[in-house]
């Protein structure tokens, strides 16, 4: 109980936080530092989509940067329609509202994340792995040498989307969005964890043929756990693409994949503000050791070793004491 | 009438072993049935089997008039079959409650029913399976089997490794199911409450049923040649 109470006091920390920095930027008028709080709200947003996948159902795809990258890709190039006035393919036309782009987006990604897991999680452990891995390279292959979106050179957007109500062009406007947004998933990822579904999923994680001996199919339970994560996902790559105003085939490259799961890793796989704190973590020290060295990613290996290591429930588990993945 | 479930000439090998060498049984509507033998007979593979957890190289097994012999194992337990296998078997690291609702299947068995039935899950409803006593790991068992609100549970030795007091509390419990018009089908040592609970015994040598008839049937003689008592 007094773990559980600890916990829900980072959690509340974790969320408090994010908002107070910008906010705090807003008022001494430090831009960048509204711009970084972004970068971790929607990294949080990846994170707590594979989070679904990799922690409560025990799925680790190594993948996850394809449905990243195509949601990035669907905001690049519905923008990038919507502002030459062209068509997508005969009677599809672009838009520039965000709604319709994250609608987009979500579909496309869970389409392919359904394609992806029907195919994948027949395979189990290094397996999936490799396998959710070699998805994400196709497509990423592909996005590389399509040249009607940049190929290589990416696809910039010009004029960042819209969303009713806000001036997304306003960095403060942009991350109360996508703090928002983060939120939203937050609870959508504690209520499926409360409810049967959650129950059912990390129950055929820790043993599949027990849970099949008390009904729950353990494929149809991770699928649709795969399907969510992938749009939850797809969603964070759609706003990642809006923030910075450009897609490339970097977003679905076997880095990202590898850098989401950092996320997790370091803030606590299967914990709720988990994403929010590894996010929090890998942008802090991108910025703060990247402006000391460019090979800042030795710290941060540094730190992912010791976590894996000596804290295995990551930052939070640190804190909240003695995880319980097994 | 058909029974509720009917096994015919089950045949189960593991790899090239044979282990059963077709088993006939049947288990009718709200009757509790015993399935007997010493160690290593196939009381365990018969009930796996049946749980659709073994491939079944020959024999039929019908459960409430259908075919359920190729079944996947979740597609048995979702016609009623609820398993409460040996040894227990919780999820380690997840909670009481989420042992329970992770099973539920709509019906009269609902969360609260089952605390009602096992006050001690109530109160441990918080704690993970594995901290659980082993009395209350197996009541957390029997509980997540009837959150699947089966139409026949089945009870692989229920009992075994138990306190006398808590040995006890499990046979009430199994009792006041059987009462409520429980369809049981039960594997367990203890010979004097098998007797007193159940309709019909069904006894098994080496893969074979040997003896099946009433338990008033069953003389010494019987006990001792296939129970080993």
């Amino acid at each position: 109980m007094v773990e559980r109470r600890r916990e829900w006091t980072i959690n509340a920390l974790l969320a408090l936080g994010l908002l107070a920095v910008p906010l705090l930027a807003l008022l001494i008028d430090e831009p960048f530092l509204i711009t970084l709080a972004t970068r971790v709200a929607i990294l949080a947003l990846a994170g707590v989509g594979l989070n679904l996948a990799l922690g409560l159902g025990g799925m680790v795809s190594f993948g996850h940067a394809a449905y990243f990258g195509l949601g990035g890709y669907v905001a690049g190039v519905m923008a990038h329609h919507a502002f030459s006035g062209t068509p997508i393919a005969a009677g599809l036309s672009g838009s520039d509202q965000m709604l319709v782009i994250w609608a987009v987006a979500m579909v496309l990604s869970g389409l392919l994340a359904l394609v992806i897991g029907a195919l994948s999680l027949r395979t189990s452990g290094i397996f999936f792995i490799m396998i959710t891995l070699a998805f994400a390279q196709m497509l990423f292959y592909f996005a590389l040498s399509w040249p009607a979106y940049g190929g290589e050179d990416g696809l910039p957007i010009f004029v960042r989307n819209s969303f009713p109500g806000l001036n997304t062009m306003r960095g403060w406007d942009l991350f109360i969005l996508s703090y928002g947004v983060l939120m939203v998933a937050l609870a959508i990822f504690a209520m499926l964890r409360a409810a049967r579904f959650g129950a059912a999923l990390m129950a055929v994680r820790q043993n599949p043929d027990r849970a099949a001996a008390v009904g729950i199919p353990p494929f149809g339970v991770k699928l649709l756990a795969f399907v969510i994560s992938g749009m939850i996902t797809g969603l964070a790559g759609a706003m990642m693409a809006d923030l910075t105003r450009f897609v490339s085939p970097a977003m679905m490259a076997w880095q990202m994949s590898g850098e989401l799961i950092v996320i997790i890793i370091l803030g606590g796989v299967g914990r709720l503000f988990g994403p929010v704190a590894g996010a929090a973590i890998l942008v802090g020290f991108e910025v703060f050791f990247g402006g000391i060295t460019e090979h800042w990613q030795f710290f941060l290996g540094l730190v992912l070793l010791g976590v894996v290591l000596f804290a295995r429930g990551g930052v939070i588990g640190l804190i909240a004491g003695r995880e319980r993945h097994g | 009438m058909s029974a509720l479930l009917e096994v015919e000439g089950l045949e189960i090998f593991y790899g090239g072993s044979q282990a059963l060498f077709g088993v006939d049984l049947e288990v009718g509507e709200g009757q509790a049935v015993a399935l007997m033998g010493r160690n290593g007979m196939g009381k365990t593979t018969t009930i796996h089997g049946i749980c659709r957890m073994l491939p079944v190289r020959a024999g039929r097994i019908r459960f409430d008039g259908r075919d359920i012999t190729g079944l996947p194992s979740f597609q048995a337990a979702r016609r009623g079959i609820g398993l409460v296998p040996e040894g227990r078997r919780c999820f380690p690291n997840l909670t009481v409650t989420e042992n329970l609702i992770a099973a539920a299947r709509p019906g009269a068995w609902t969360l609260e029913r089952v605390r009602d039935f096992f006050p001690r899950l109530g109160e441990r409803a918080g704690q993970y399976a594995a901290t659980l006593s082993g009395g209350e790991q197996q009541m957390l068992a029997i509980g997540r089997a009837l959150m699947t609100n089966p139409r026949l549970l089945v009870l692989d030795e229920a009992t075994e490794g138990l306190a006398p007091v808590i040995r006890s509390e499990i046979w009430a419990a199994i009792e006041a199911l059987k009462a409520t018009g429980q369809s049981i089908l039960l594997v367990d040592k203890s010979l004097n409450d098998l007797l007193r609970i159940a309709d019909s015994c069904v006894i098994l040598e080496r893969g074979r049923v040997v003896w099946s008839g009433d338990p008033g049937a069953i003389s010494a003689d019987i006990q001792t040649r296939y129970l080993g008592l």
